[in-house]
């Protein structure tokens, strides 16, 4: 029999935080500007400049160690990291290696029907490097300081992981706690989320761990996934054949679907730390944990519990709505407002979800008011207007955000509940049809799909369908 | 001279440092090193038991700043002595993270 190997797997994971200026200089950390235009002499390292600490970035720290159940490290304090790159001009990178602002943490993740926790060894705050843009027609390489000193904080987890899955569960819970603190967007494809991933096997049941590598360059959920499963392969294939792992940084190319070694023996890490001289120790009090604490939002577990007492819906509608901060938010204010939560719940898990997808948009990013979302349930519920009128509204308020009462009214998009019209549509309907009704009353249902179909022509859209059908019956029988 | 830096170390120290050496500037360079150890050791006289490390040299702590944007446009004077500049960017060579 074939021998089975276990994956063990830990991960590195960078997040750029949502400040609007970066760690240690007032540059603007906005993405997209024309290079080198955020810059300074802080962010440049030129000779004689003095970096201050952002204190944002240390709230958005502690309330991202405290959610994931870290212990705030209560005097801390930056180190030097000393490496020579283009994209690092200080040729050094603030950081903390010796006193951590958190440490010992966990999030729980939950895959398949399994509960585990994934243990977070622990978490620092460091500065962002530049970005190199390469021209491949000139062989040349272009250099670009506005990202440089962007401030990140790097989540360090145990090697707890097993499986792609759970490292995919790991990162969306991270991801989504982080969100909703609104500390960072942590998107992967730009860059505001980077997981740098650490592999070894074993053969299954041993205690021992196997050697590393690191892999770098993973730039969605997917690629984590493929580099994963490649590199496993990768490694028991030169275990099987007799040959030995090497510790190594790899880079995963997507595309080839193989990782290449990226830093060759003599370019060994020798970071040569030492403590940064010109930031002062931070100390971090009970007073100001507390602070922090008491801002902190209501966490999806939280809200999962409330849910089921509140709102009774669907245990797995709950799961996907609070899986965004906004959306969860949305659901809870217009449910307050119109007191039918299962059918917001509705609008949300079908329409929303839908539009959201063929949009490539993030919940984040709905733009609708929960008391526009509210009418339109009101609107729908006391059949003011049909079920395709209402997609109709919806679609444009989830684009616009438009008013449902006012558009139904400016639009003349109301039911027409006067019987009177009703049934002087139909009644025209029936004698220019005479083949669907007589089929109807030879016995052919579908005939009737005809006839409702040509009554809600004539009535512009604007007649509840279930009352066509209903009074159509009654007049054919 | 008491500290001795070995042929290794120097190999070491300039592969980390991005240095070529030649011969001379590596006896040059060593001869530096032991001398700067050696000034070290003078520390090592001193009794240090039961001192705290210090992580800092001032008594002083949480020095921040609010996260207010200061900084305009930057890019002239940060690109003011790059030695070759291409599209607003420092062109060096080409290199792969």
């Amino acid at each position: 029999m074939a021998r089975q190997y276990e994956t063990v797997i830990g991960l590195e994971v960078h997040v750029e935080l949502a400040t609007e200026t970066k760690i240690f200089c007032g540059c603007s950390t906005r993405f997209g500007g024309a290079p080198n235009t955020h810059t300074c002499p802080v962010c440049t390292g030129m000779p004689g400049a003095l970096p201050v600490l952002n204190k944002q970035v240390v709230e958005y720290a502690v309330a991202i160690g405290l959610a994931a159940n870290c212990e705030i490290t209560r005097m801390c304090k930056f180190d030097r990291k000393n490496y020579f790159y283009p994209d690092n001009p200080q040729n050094y990178q603030i950081s903390q290696l010796y006193l951590p602002i958190a440490r010992d943490g966990y999030v729980e993740i939950e895959c398949g029907d399994t509960k585990k926790k994934i243990r977070i060894h622990e978490m620092h705050m460091e500065e962002d490097a530049g970005k190199l843009v390469h021209d491949e027609w000139d062989d040349t390489s272009i250099v670009d300081f506005n990202r440089s000193g962007v401030p990140l904080v790097e989540i360090v987890s145990e090697p707890d992981m097993r499986s792609a899955d759970e490292v995919l569960a790991y990162l969306e819970k991270l991801r989504m706690i982080i969100r909703y603190l609104g500390a960072s967007d942590c998107k992967l494809q730009e860059g505001s989320m980077r997981a740098d991933v650490n592999l070894s096997v074993r053969e299954m049941g041993s205690r021992e761990v196997g050697t590393r590598t690191e892999m770098k360059n993973l730039n969605s959920f997917k690629a984590i996934s493929r580099a994963i499963e490649g590199e496993r392969q990768r490694q028991i294939e030169l275990i099987e054949g007799g040959k030995a792992v090497r510790q190594e940084t790899r880079r995963w190319d997507d595309n080839k679907e193989y990782s290449y070694a990226m830093r060759s023996k003599e370019d060994a890490r020798d970071y040569r730390y030492f403590p940064e001289p010109d930031l002062v120790p931070i100390v971090i009090d009970d007073a100001w944990i507390e602070k922090i604490k008491e801002r902190q939002p209501e966490f999806q577990d939280a809200k999962l519990i409330r849910y089921r007492r509140e709102y009774g819906i669907p245990e797995y509608d709950a799961q996907i709505i609070t899986s965004s901060r906004h959306m969860a938010e949305l659901f809870e204010k217009a449910s307050d407002v119109c007191k039918k939560p299962k059918k917001v719940s509705n609008w949300l898990m079908v329409e929303t979800l839908r539009l959201l997808k063929e949009h490539g948009m993030e919940p984040e990013e709905l733009r609708f008011s929960p008391e526009n979302l509210a009418k339109l349930v009101e609107l729908s519920e006391a059949g003011s207007i049909n079920s395709s009128v209402a997609k109709e509204v919806f679609e444009k308020m989830f684009s616009e955000d438009i008013d449902p009462e006012r558009y139904v009214e400016e639009h003349g998009l109301k039911t027409v509940n006067d019987e009177g019209e009703l049934n002087e549509v139909i009644k025209k309907v029936i004698d220019s049809n005479t083949q669907a009704v007589s089929d109807y009353q030879g016995g052919k249902e579908k005939a009737l799909g005809v006839l409702v179909g040509q009554t809600m022509k004539a009535m512009k859209g604007k007649a509840d369908p279930r009352r066509v059908n209903q009074r159509l019956k009654e007049l054919l029988s | 001279m008491a500290n001795k830096i070995s042929d290794e170390t120097i190999e070491y120290v300039g592969i980390l440092a991005k240095l070529e050496l030649s011969g001379e500037e590596k006896e040059n360079a060593k001869a530096d090193m032991e001398r700067m150890l050696d000034y070290i050791d003078t520390l090592n006289e001193l009794d240090t038991e039961g001192t705290e490390p210090m992580s800092h040299v001032f008594p002083v702590y949480n020095v921040f700043r609010e996260d207010i944007a200061e900084n305009g446009d930057g890019s002239g004077d940060t690109l003011a002595n790059a030695p070759l500049v291409k599209e607003q960017g420092f062109k060096v060579p080409k290199t792969i993270g």
